[in-house]
């Protein structure tokens, strides 16, 4: 093994050769280092690097704790003491973060080296990464496609060998999309299963914090360090954490997988839809027992997501005004010009739309109208889901209509961009877990675009999940299908 | 459910605190009508025996002992203001 091959390790390999001591945690830092300076100007998945700080980490990494001396990337939205926490947003230029977030305090403990900032959508706002103030990020597969978002660096430096596992946050799909368009697997935990404190909140009841890996495996190593109640947050749940890895290997004989009959949808492409059929029969064949079922309301997801995810936004986002950080618009009139000029400045488009939007369904004569009807139908989804599984242990589909989209192709109609999170805001809606996983290829003008598999499980049911979702990885060979840019391969 | 053309993105923007463009207050009061107007589709459902959910968990009161612990030095809170001096915040003017 030579440094310019480590990269393409998964964390589990990496972590085989850390403990034989065939390689030291600084050898990882300075092989990661170069591949980033050898790809990242192609891709654009980092926004900040840190790694003096973290080759110092390395010299001190125990190499035997879960995670020792594996290096983790993470969204631009989570703080680490004293690196940038821009949310890829112009009004968070210059600050930097007082203190780490619980999760890398608890990714730390687990002797994880953070070591990088990823791209984003600003404030985690979209779902292709194109709503990033600082730069756009491109999908490893085909540099003129976006990677999905808004974790969308998180994903193209895990599908570009950047990163051996990062960390995402999801609102309403944010890690599962861009995993399936980026060709990677991500994993959204249950509401309140990992701690969102340090984390900058756009919807409050809708944010987790959740792994983007090579491999199922990986992510429930992640999940093992980062799960768990957390007093600082009032919405972490104080449930057991169990061991993530425990059911991996167990094979799927009386396992019931439910196919959503409303998730069949006009719209979803030939091959993605070809491709999740393959994959049920594939499930099927390894011992799942394939039911129907019906999730009735899922044709309203979309509209109760916008409605509660802007409300929620407007609100968290008037935090920023210019006066305790970040950016200040220059020679303020007086203190509505302050705020006015400030927040128009700072926030980007779609922002500022979601904001306008979020204000108005929560103002007076509309809120029963559209904030108040919106909570009362998303409890009739969250009711579907626990319908549902009553009769199985998890839910398939696939985890985007569409493979990855070119640049410029939707933004400019943000409707159509926010019907894309069909098949994942429901989930978020519901406060269950999901994962998407490799599962195949659309060959698009002669470009080989990931396609991702969905699998919904209860709240709580992590594991179950993990455990089917590695079952399919590891008879099928999609996850070891590496994009164009995996063969660049320079000197260290 | 309200109509769609009620929305009037000026006067928002100014509760959100949002000098917008006047291209940027056009367009949003395009898009957002078109945003609405699917939203519409929610007047559907019957929602009269429903309660709201305002988030997915059996979580309702947290309490904790109200202890001191360490937390920010003044130092540390002031250290990513946009302007400071003598230890405060230094704002825009808000009294005459």
């Amino acid at each position: 093994m030579t440094g310019t091959d480590l990269p393409a390790l998964n964390i589990a390999d990496l972590q085989s050769l850390l403990r034989r001591r065939e390689v030291s945690a600084g050898e990882v830092i300075d092989a990661l280092r170069a591949r980033i300076e050898d790809v990242d100007g192609k891709i654009g998945a980092y926004l900040s690097l840190n790694f003096e700080a973290a080759a110092k980490e390395a010299e001190v990494a125990n190499v035997d704790l879960p995670l020792g001396g594996v290096p983790i990337a993470i969204k631009d939205i989570i703080s680490i003491a004293g690196e940038p926490c821009t949310c890829a947003s112009k009004i968070l230029h210059g600050y930097r973060a007082p203190y780490d977030a619980t999760v890398i305090q608890k990714l730390r403990a687990a002797g994880a080296i953070p070591f990088g900032k990823t791209n984003m959508d600003e404030f985690a706002m979209g779902s292709s990464t194109e709503n990033s103030a600082m730069k756009l990020t491109r999908n490893p597969w085909d540099l003129s496609r976006v990677p999905g978002g808004s974790s969308g660096g998180s994903a193209a430096a895990v599908a570009a060998d950047e990163a051996f596992g990062t960390l995402g946050t999801e609102t309403g799909g944010s890690i599962r999309q861009p995993a399936a368009l980026s060709g990677v697997v991500g994993l959204k935990p249950t509401y309140g299963r990992v701690s969102r404190f340090g984390v900058v909140a756009f919807a409050s009841s809708l944010d987790q914090v959740g792994p983007l890996t090579k491999t199922v495996r990986d992510s429930a190593l992640i999940m093992n360090a980062i799960a768990g109640h957390d007093r600082q947050e009032t919405t972490s749940l104080d449930d057991p954490v169990p061991d993530y890895t425990a059911r991996l290997g167990k094979d799927l004989s009386g396992v019931r997988l439910g196919l959503p009959k409303e998730y069949v949808i006009e719209g979803t492409d030939p091959q993605v839809k070809a491709a999740i059929n393959a994959a049920v029969k594939h499930m099927n064949s390894l011992g799942a027992e394939i039911v129907d079922v019906s999730l009735p309301h899922t044709d309203y997801a979309v509209a109760v997501y916008y409605i509660l995810a802007t409300a929620e936004a407007s609100a968290n986002l008037a935090r920023f005004d210019g006066v305790r950080y970040g950016y200040r618009a220059a020679n303020p009139k007086d203190l509505l010009d302050h705020y006015g000029r400030t927040r128009d400045e700072g926030f980007g488009l779609e922002v500022k739309r979601r904001i306008i939007l979020g204000t108005y369904v929560l103002s007076s004569g509309y809120y029963d109208a559209y904030y108040l009807r919106a909570q009362k139908v998303r409890e009739l989804i969250r009711q579907d889901f626990a319908k549902a599984f009553e009769k199985v242990e998890a839910l398939i589909s696939p985890t985007s209509p569409v493979p990855a989209f070119k640049f410029g192709e939707r933004t400019a109609d943000p409707l159509q961009m926010y019907l894309a999170d069909i098949f994942t805001s429901p989930a978020n809606l519901a406060g269950i877990c999901g994962i998407s996983v490799p599962c195949g290829f659309a060959d698009v003008d002669g470009q080989r675009l990931p396609i991702g598999l969905q699998l919904l499980g209860k709240a709580l049911d992590e594991a179950r999940i993990l455990q089917i979702a590695h079952a399919y990885e590891q008879t099928t060979d999609w996850h070891k299908a590496r994009p164009p840019i995996a063969a660049i391969r320079q000197n260290v | 459910m309200a109509k769609t053309s009620d929305l009037d993105v000026a006067y928002v923007a100014r509760l959100a605190r949002l000098n917008l463009t006047d291209a940027e207050t056009e367009l949003f009061q395009k898009q957002l009508g078109d945003v609405l107007k699917y939203a519409e589709k929610l007047t559907e459902v019957d929602v009269s025996h429903v309660e709201p959910a305002a988030h997915a968990l059996p979580i309702f009161n947290v309490f904790r002992e109200d202890t001191p612990r360490d937390w920010f030095t003044a130092e540390q809170a002031l250290s990513n203001a946009p302007r400071q001096a003598n230890g405060l915040f230094i704002v825009t003017k808000v009294v005459e």
